[in-house]
């Protein structure tokens, strides 16, 4: 039998180190050749770990959330053979593996440094609670009132475990070992809810905040919002869709937005441009590489449309598709979700009357159009129903003044008011 | 003019609430002053619950007696009838009272409390004069206690007499008025018609014992009627008659009658002791009569707090003690709190009365989910073998979880069931722990037993 260590290997890109987002196989497992160890993320791609050989495992390092970099060791397996390792187990390993009863707890590994475990919502020990109402005394000894008290605890929100919902000083404990959970009806027949649960930021949400955090710190935003008339545009979509060939994609606003956005852009080489503001240096960008702001179940991605220039209304529908698609089954690769130079964010039918967006740093633009709307609005004197769509836009003052950025918008307005425009040279 | 006492704690009133809290505050080492200018004892001590248990004490064995020099009882028969010496009677009751001033006095010596004689006057919240001397405390602990209730037409004095005199009398009356069927004028009504009074008791209520139940009430009615106390329910005491010697009263069909009596004793309730020491000074809120307070005793002024009587109903000892001996821990740094799961109350009449939480008149004991059972002492060995069948235990209980709610006893000696009817309360007992509780045979409180049994549907001997 030899060990075999799994290191993190360079996932790339000159990446130094990846954040473990997910195990996958736990200590004492017998693991097959490919099957996949660990999940860990770089930047905003996240990759599944396969192992290279088979075997059991006996030391696993570090807990989600942890970064590693490149060349740590992940797992440490046992093989057959010799393994890459000189020397049988090593007793580091041995000492580490804990009790196999308990696998998950591992408290002679955790590192010293690791944040505050979260409060785990166990079943509480007083699973026979009985509902106490809000005007109903809680049942316990002098003793126990006298703890309470001292605990600057409310026995009115602890469970108690014993008959008629007694209270005795377990309950107490549990309670406090708890954070203070219980449920508790209330006279309203509403439960009451306590307890807070604590998640840690970790992987994408914690690449997410990091990121949000910095653009809001860093870039001086402004909003600029108008309306738009969509009335031709709908009507020229609709006669799309129901006239598309089989392999067409079927077209929603986006692309008719991105034709826009590639006519209008060349006209302002401010707004297509990422701003190295440590360099102080902006790049203008010839080509438009549009990011796609994508609600993916781990939380928002940004998967990019290459060369939007040079895409057709069906190719850019077809290539928006295919982006969002892979960063929501999260097979979005590392080139998939770098590179933009402007950012589209479209909450679709959840649209609303306006938002602010926040900028895709380095980006010094996101536009976000918003639900259209049929509404009542004067045309030539007359109130005639049209349907209207707001558009959200957010610029970086910075590089980008308001007088240019109102323009740009006032260009992209009209170009979507009249559709036959966006297709003229 | 005296060295000024500045003192971390200052203690008004000697009474159970003011002593304990003294004694208490002692104990943590604070810094604590009491003043009383009466002996130290309080109410309870010095001229209620324990004279008035002495006299009752005397009062039943003299009955005893007077059964056996009448037809002879039980076997037992005197030659002739039993004498009282009353001023003996009350010299005895003195040794008592004595004894215990006494022994409260050590304990306060002990604990290293300094105890001022005379009466606080306070100027502000946290200065009294004592005579010339002047107090200043960082706490004040208010345990001024209650007075009897005077009636306006009938003011204390000569032959009309409170509580207080009652247990001092040099000779026993021979006609006494009783005017109030609340718990005191009972206990010495009773107490004096047994050792020989002719005793007639006005109520302006139509009832006896007004806090309790019907059912607990009616074997003192009982008695009351038995051993002739004339009782006058719905009647109004009107005042002296013109000579002086009897009581007018309006009676319930309107009539005017009077009552000649020796002494009349006017027991129609206490009051907070509020006026002439400076209350008002103290910028405390009041809530009614009372002074307000939290439940920590906490008064609307800093530092200053209030217990016993002062802060309301109920107005008894063990109430008072409890939170005087709360506020000192509280101001020694302890967290605690007044929430008793009951504060019980006895009746010394005849038969005794004993009731913890709730009462079966209570707005809270209505309604469906509420078990009410109730087991005879005309069943229980031990109580027949004392010749005392009259009375009950009653259990009131929830109906979904069983937890009890009350428990209430009427009956001879009951008064000492009620440290288990309140530990059952304080515990968070059910039906089922009382069930499950061995209790000594023979003894009156396996009628508590059967009563919980019964509650639960399977009651042995009944």
């Amino acid at each position: 039998m030899g060990r075999y260590v799994f290191k993190l290997p360079d996932v790339g890109e000159g990446t130094a180190e990846a954040e473990i987002v997910a195990w996958h196989v736990k200590l004492g497992d017998h693991i097959a050749e490919d099957q996949n160890l660990v999940d860990v993320m770089t930047d905003k791609a996240t990759v599944e770990m396969t192992s290279p050989v088979s075997g059991k495992v006996i030391a696993l390092h570090g807990e989600p959330g942890q970064m590693a970099p490149v060349g740590a060791p992940l797992v440490e397996l046992e093989v057959e053979g010799a393994g890459n390792m000189a020397g049988k187990a090593a007793p580091v390993a041995k000492a580490e593996t804990p009790k196999p009863a308990a696998p998950e707890t591992k408290p002679e590994t955790r590192p010293a440094a690791k944040p505050t475990e979260p409060v785990r919502n166990e079943t509480p020990r007083a699973a026979a609670f009985a509902t106490r109402s809000a005007d109903t005394k809680p049942l316990a000894s002098p003793a126990v009132r006298q703890r309470a008290e001292e605990l600057g605890i409310q026995l009115q929100f602890v469970p108690g475990s014993g008959p008629a919902g007694r209270i005795d000083h377990a309950d107490l404990d549990a309670y406090v070992a708890s954070g203070g959970k219980a449920s508790v009806a209330r006279a309203s027949g509403h439960a009451q809810r306590d307890g807070v649960d604590e998640v840690k930021v970790i992987g994408l949400r914690r690449k997410i905040a990091e990121k949000m955090q910095d653009t809001k710190r860093r870039i001086p935003h402004y909003a600029y919002i108008d309306e738009i008339d969509m009335t031709e545009l709908e009507s020229l979509r609709a006669h799309l869709n129901a006239t598309r060939r089989a392999e067409q994609p079927k077209l929603n606003v986006l692309p008719f937005l991105m034709r826009a956005l590639v006519k209008v852009l060349p006209d302002y080489p401010q707004i297509n441009a990422r701003f190295d503001d440590e360099a102080g240096v902006v790049h203008r960008h010839a080509a438009v590489h549009i990011g796609i702001a994508t609600q993916t179940a781990n939380g928002l991605l940004v998967p990019v449309v290459k060369h939007a220039e040079a895409r057709d209304i069906w190719d850019s529908a077809r290539e928006v598709a295919r982006v969002s698609t892979a960063a929501r089954e999260n097979k979005a690769g590392k080139d998939d979700l770098s590179g933009s130079t402007i950012t589209i964010t479209s909450l679709g039918a959840l649209g609303g009357v306006a938002t602010t967006p926040v900028i895709n740093h380095p980006e010094v633009a996101i536009i976000g159009p918003n639900a259209i709307i049929e509404r009542p609005v004067v045309r030539d004197g007359a109130i005639v129903v049209r349907k209207m769509m707001n558009l959200s836009s957010s610029f970086d003052h910075r590089v980008v003044d308001g007088y240019d950025a109102a323009e740009f918008i006032q260009k992209i307005k009209a170009l979507l008011e009249h559709p036959a425009m966006l297709f003229m040279d | 003019m005296p060295e000024p006492i500045h003192t971390k704690v200052l203690v008004v009133g000697g009474g159970p609430g003011g002593y304990v809290a003294a004694i208490r505050a002692g104990q943590l080492g604070l810094d604590t002053t009491l003043v009383e200018s009466d002996r130290v004892g309080g109410t309870c001590l010095i001229r209620g619950c324990i004279p008035s248990k002495a006299i009752i004490h005397v009062a039943e064995e003299f009955e005893t007696m007077v059964h056996a020099g009448g037809k002879g009882r039980h076997g037992i028969s005197l030659s002739g009838a039993p004498k009282v010496d009353f001023a003996e009677t009350v010299r005895w009751k003195e040794t008592v009272v004595d004894k215990l001033n006494n022994g409260v006095s050590a304990l306060l010596k002990r604990a290293k409390v300094r105890v001022i004689p005379g009466w606080a006057k306070f100027s502000d919240a946290k200065t009294c004069t004592v005579g010339d001397t002047t107090i200043t405390a960082e706490h004040v602990i208010l345990a001024n206690g209650s007075l009897p209730v005077e009636l306006p037409f009938l003011k204390f004095g000569g032959n009309v007499i409170s509580s207080t005199e009652a247990l001092s009398l040099d000779t026993l009356p021979k006609k006494l008025v009783v005017v109030g069927a609340g718990y005191i004028g009972l206990e010495l009504g009773i107490a004096f018609r047994k050792l020989g009074s002719d005793v007639t008791v006005v109520e302006a209520l139509d009832r006896i014992l007004p806090l309790y139940d019907a059912a607990l009430t009616a074997p003192v009615a009982k008695w009351l009627e038995k051993n002739g106390v004339a009782l006058h329910l719905g009647a109004k005491a009107k005042g002296l008659s013109k000579d002086g010697k009897s009581l007018a009263v309006e009676t319930k069909d309107g009539k005017t009658a009077e009552f000649p009596a020796d002494k009349i004793l006017v027991t129609v309730g206490r009051k907070p002791n509020t006026e002439g020491w400076g209350l008002e000074k103290m910028a405390v809120d009041m809530s009614g009569r009372f002074v307000k307070v939290d439940d920590q005793c906490r008064t609307s002024m800093k530092n200053v707090w209030a217990v016993g009587d002062l802060v309301g109903e109920p107005m008894l000892e063990h109430k008072a003690a409890t939170q005087g001996e709360m506020v000192a821990e509280i101001i020694a740094g302890h967290k605690r709190r007044f929430n008793p799961a009951s504060i019980p109350a006895v009746c010394f009449t005849e038969p005794e009365i004993v009731s913890a939480g709730l009462l079966p008149n209570d707005e809270a004991a209505k309604g469906d989910n509420v078990i009410t059972a109730m087991f005879p002492f005309s069943a229980n060995g031990r109580a027949l073998s004392m010749d005392a069948s009259e009375g009950f235990v009653r259990v009131l209980a929830r109906k979904d979880d069983h937890r009890i709610l009350g428990i209430q006893a009427v009956g001879a000696h009951v008064s000492e069931l009620s440290a288990e009817f309140s530990l059952a309360l304080e515990m968070g007992a059910l039906l089922e722990d009382i069930a499950g509780t061995i209790h000594v045979h023979p003894t009156l409180s396996e009628a508590f037993h059967e009563s919980a049994l019964r509650a639960l549907g399977h009651a042995i001997h009944i």
